[in-house]
């Protein structure tokens, strides 16, 4: 009977640590929220904010997964040294687009209001990007993966209803369809957007 | 003539926003569109749309842009009362296409904004009906109006001057000049004593100056990071329409899971 309450014990506490481990989608987006606007408002020089967005990336974005989302049906066809290459590629590319893209911004408010799980596997994490005397407010929803839910990761994000990631596979798959379905010639775009 | 002009001037500035081009390649691409239960939209006469793009590209650089940045120097209540003025006679097609949906509900709402705003907002300058706790809705023109009746999109194409269009929403933009944009009617189609073309034509420049005033940024941001900016633009647009024809605010077709099934 010791014996039982002892293994009840240890299985409750072991119950308990993993969820206390488990992270909150909207959680994820609120701790990377932040410490992107603490990186754009600070006064680091440019190349040193790029450095530091970056690293927030590598952290919370399934960069794997949406390079391979993004290859459609055209990862069927390709040979396991493209996708090697390609991964490659593709992580220098997300990275170099994702933080140029940010770094313009000097004080991002963005506000999480809800979030709705989708399945055991996605979780929607609804926010605002406040308006300024500039433009108006923006819709922004992040499509979380949360197959493994101690260690969400960004999948998506899809903005005023427009996903960036479904975007992006279709750029990549016109770049192949208009190159005779020739998967090197999106590796040469990605080459060429590289060193621009 | 003057018929065809007017025509050119409405669909330009009906699809202002999607204004932006690259050239090269050849072809027909089929573009994907889930929500559409599968079905592919073809990119007819790709090359030649591509052609068309760059050159609206090309217009836009030298002067809508331009045009744009200059508007955003005016003081944010001058450009807010520009906004609403034009939001509230967009209310003339919203309504009847309300109404067409069967979105009975937001034709009353859309109607008592436009009544209010046009007389309390001083001719839509204030949003008072907002005030009131008349909440602002979503736009609807002719082309959601046949997508909800189930016409599909046909080839996706690029006009000169007016940007990317479907065969559904190029013939969705000519019923606002067949007598279902009210405004329309009162300005060019009609003689009245109040209202010239010249009104007209302005709401219409002035609106698609409103809309890339306020996306410059995003704009830019797409230019900067697109390695094919055609086909950016292309699927953004396709996606917005099907999304404005579903009416879902927060959710789009990548919300289904099946995209990303495979990947899992």
């Amino acid at each position: 009977m010791k014996r039982l309450k002892l293994v009840l014990v240890i299985f409750i506490s072991f119950l308990l640590n993993s969820l206390s481990h488990a992270k909150d989608p909207s959680e994820l987006i609120n701790g990377i929220v932040n410490e992107a606007a603490l990186i754009l408002k600070s006064t680091d020089p440019v190349e040193s904010k790029i450095i530091k967005l970056n690293d927030i990336a590598e952290r919370s974005v399934d960069i794997s997964g949406i390079g391979m989302y993004a290859l459609g049906k055209h990862k069927k066809s390709m040979s396991e040294d493209e996708k090697t290459k390609y991964k490659k590629l593709f992580k220098s590319y997300f990275l170099k687009s994702f933080s140029s893209r940010l770094v313009d911004y000097t004080d991002p408010k963005i506000n999480v209001v809800s979030q709705k799980k989708i399945n055991e596997k996605y979780t929607i994490v609804n926010s605002i990007l406040e308006a300024t005397s500039k433009r108006p407010q923006v819709k922004i929803d992040w499509r979380i993966y949360t197959k493994n839910p101690d260690k969400p990761l960004i999948r998506d994000l899809i903005v005023e209803g427009l996903s960036l990631a479904r975007t992006q596979k279709e750029e990549f798959n016109s770049i192949i369809q208009n190159n005779d379905g020739n998967i090197n010639s999106l590796f040469k775009t990605l080459e060429e957007f590289l060193i621009k | 003539m003057k018929r065809l002009f007017s025509i050119i001037i409405i669909i330009v500035f009906s699809q202002f926003q999607y204004l932006n081009a690259i050239a090269d390649s050849d072809g027909e691409v089929e573009v994907s569109s889930k929500e559409n239960n599968n079905k592919e939209v073809k990119d007819c006469f790709e090359s030649v749309n591509r052609g068309i793009f760059a050159f609206n590209q090309g217009l836009d650089k030298i002067i809508f842009k331009p045009l744009s940045k200059g508007y955003r120097k005016l003081p944010q209540p001058v450009r807010s009362g520009t906004s609403n003025v034009l939001s509230n006679l967009g209310n003339v097609v919203t309504i009847p296409n309300n109404i067409l949906q069967g979105q009975i509900k937001d034709a009353g709402i859309n109607s008592f904004r436009l009544i209010v705003n046009s007389t309390l907002g001083i001719a839509g300058i204030f949003d008072v009906a907002s005030y009131y706790g008349l909440k602002k809705r979503d736009k609807e023109d002719y082309g959601q109006t046949f997508g909800t009746w189930g016409v599909g999109e046909g080839c996706y194409f690029v006009l000169p001057v007016l940007g990317p269009t479907t065969v559904r929403d190029s013939v969705g933009s000519l019923v606002n000049v067949l007598g279902g944009d009210a405004w329309y009617n009162v300005t060019v189609a009609n003689d009245t004593q109040y209202f010239n073309e010249a009104d007209y034509y302005l709401s219409r420049v002035t609106s698609g100056i409103d809309f890339r005033a306020k996306n410059l940024e995003s704009f830019n941001s797409l230019e900067k990071t697109s390695i094919d900016l055609y086909a950016s633009i292309r699927s953004l647009y396709l996606q917005d329409r099907q999304r404005k024809i579903k009416n879902i605010d927060e959710e789009t077709e990548t919300m289904s899971d099946d995209d990303w099934e495979e990947i899992d």
